[in-house]
């Protein structure tokens, strides 16, 4: 099963490449979401903590606009009924979501730079909070937006749908994960964050269980 | 028919009792309610906005389980039951988000402030609409019933974050939050028999309440179906 999962990602990876739709997509949005506030901010001095909810408003939207064309792809090229004659249901979902976990990991990496290099504000004191929470954020994130993603993919791909859907999933993980940045910007000690990691592991934890047992209800679908 | 009857009176009793009774400092009489510092008159919303909200985690609670009875046995009813229980759920969820901000207004002295139980009765809101946005976009029953079930399993694994974690993280204002000292817990401490009695006949009121309105609501709407499929066969 494991090897099957793996050669569905590389089949997912090697159409990627040969389109790029979703890297150029992704790309494109992240430049455009953080000039978008560059542009707003101007010359205006903002505080660090402002920098940190806005870091993570903009993987939240990228996120968005990038995430839902593992399944929609699938449904959009008419494969999905050979999807299912060859792989488990739970083959399939481990090879979208290794995919995503990817891909959220390249974006968001891209982001992190990026953003880091645009706003003077945002400098991490203490860079391995910053760290594990990133790494249990972005699995947390690419976790839930696959299984919504394959819940769009079912409803008829309606795009507007995909963050209206995703958001409050995603609340508990995007508030708990602000929290942690701003910790890690103002250099507070593992110690003291340790409930909010906490949070983060059990978000993942549960809705990859979640996720798994529900997923064959929507791919039979 | 009786009960309804009795159930009216009990609501029209509790409804002139909250709103009516006066509070003092020292209650004597049987229709008297205790001061409770720090919330004074304002404490009178126990009466109403605690049953809606309760209501709200009830309909949210039940609209979950008819979901996986649908998800485990592919009975339409039962979705039929769990959208039911969901449009329910909707407007006291609006209702307890109302009266609590018109509340917060006066005792905390804006509207809304983030307090976690905004935030999280705020996520339930958002999950609610999205649900609702989710049933309206897909035109198949089955299909509707299945993804949407799915949905709100989901987004009922996220509820404890909301209810239990977001509390602790967040320093709260809410009555009754793990860091309040002066309005502590309400219902078990500082209410007296009397009060405690119309916030408990104001509870059992309001869910016979809500139980028949879910009783109607999806009776009706497994009628309307029944006539529906019936036209359609001519």
């Amino acid at each position: 099963m494991n090897s099957k999962a793996y050669s569905l990602f590389l089949k997912d990876f090697k159409s990627e490449l040969r389109t790029r739709y979703a890297i150029n997509a992704l790309a494109m949005f992240i430049i455009v979401a953080i000039s978008v506030i560059l542009f707003s901010v101007g010359n205006e001095k903002i505080s660090a903590s402002l920098t940190g909810g806005l870091f993570w408003v903009v993987i939240f939207f990228t996120a968005m606009s990038g995430l839902s064309r593992a399944f929609v792809s699938e449904e959009e090229r008419g494969t999905t009924l050979a999807l299912q004659l060859v792989a488990a249901p739970t083959t399939v979902f481990s090879g979208k979501l290794i995919f995503n976990i990817i891909l959220v990991f390249a974006m968001n990496t891209v982001i992190a730079i990026l953003y880091s290099a645009m706003f003077d504000a945002f400098v991490i004191q203490n860079f391995l909070l910053f760290l594990t929470s990133f790494v249990f954020g972005n699995i947390g994130l690419a976790v839930s937006s696959t299984i919504i993603a394959a819940i769009i993919a079912k409803a008829g791909a309606k795009g507007t749908l995909y963050p209206v859907l995703a958001f409050p999933i995603l609340l508990p993980l995007i508030l708990t994960s602000v929290q942690l940045t701003l910790f890690a910007i103002d250099g507070i000690s593992f110690e003291r964050a340790k409930f909010e990691l906490a949070i983060v592991v059990s978000y993942d934890v549960i809705m990859l269980t979640a996720s798994y047992m529900l997923f064959d209800f929507i791919w039979k679908e | 028919m009786i009960w309804k009857i009795f159930l009216f009176l009990l609501l029209a009793f509790v409804s002139v009792a909250g709103i009516s009774f006066p509070i003092v400092e020292n209650p004597t009489r049987w229709y008297e309610f205790p001061l409770i510092p720090g919330l004074e008159e304002n404490a009178k919303i126990i009466f109403f906005h605690v049953p809606t909200a309760w209501l709200t985690v009830i309909a949210f609670l039940m609209s979950t389980i008819y979901s996986f009875k649908y998800l485990r046995k592919k009975n339409l009813d039962d979705d039929v039951k769990s959208y039911a229980a969901a449009q329910l759920g909707m407007i006291f969820c609006i209702l307890a988000t109302v009266t609590g901000a018109v509340w917060a207004k006066f005792a905390w002295g804006s509207y809304w402030s983030w307090d976690p139980r905004q935030t999280s009765i705020f996520a339930l809101l958002l999950i609610y609409g999205a649900w609702f946005a989710l049933r309206s976009s897909i035109e198949s029953e089955e299909k509707r019933a299945t993804l949407s079930s799915v949905y709100s399993m989901i987004a009922f694994v996220t509820v404890p974050f909301f209810i239990f974690i977001m509390p602790r993280i967040m320093s709260g204002l809410h009555p009754g939050s793990a860091d309040d000292s002066n309005a502590g817990p309400v219902v078990n401490f500082k209410m007296n028999g009397n009060m405690q009695l119309i916030f408990f006949l104001s509870m059992i009121g309001f869910t016979v309440l809500y139980f028949w309105m879910w009783n109607v609501g999806y009776r009706s709407m497994l009628l309307k179906e029944k006539l529906d499929k019936k036209l359609i066969r001519g």
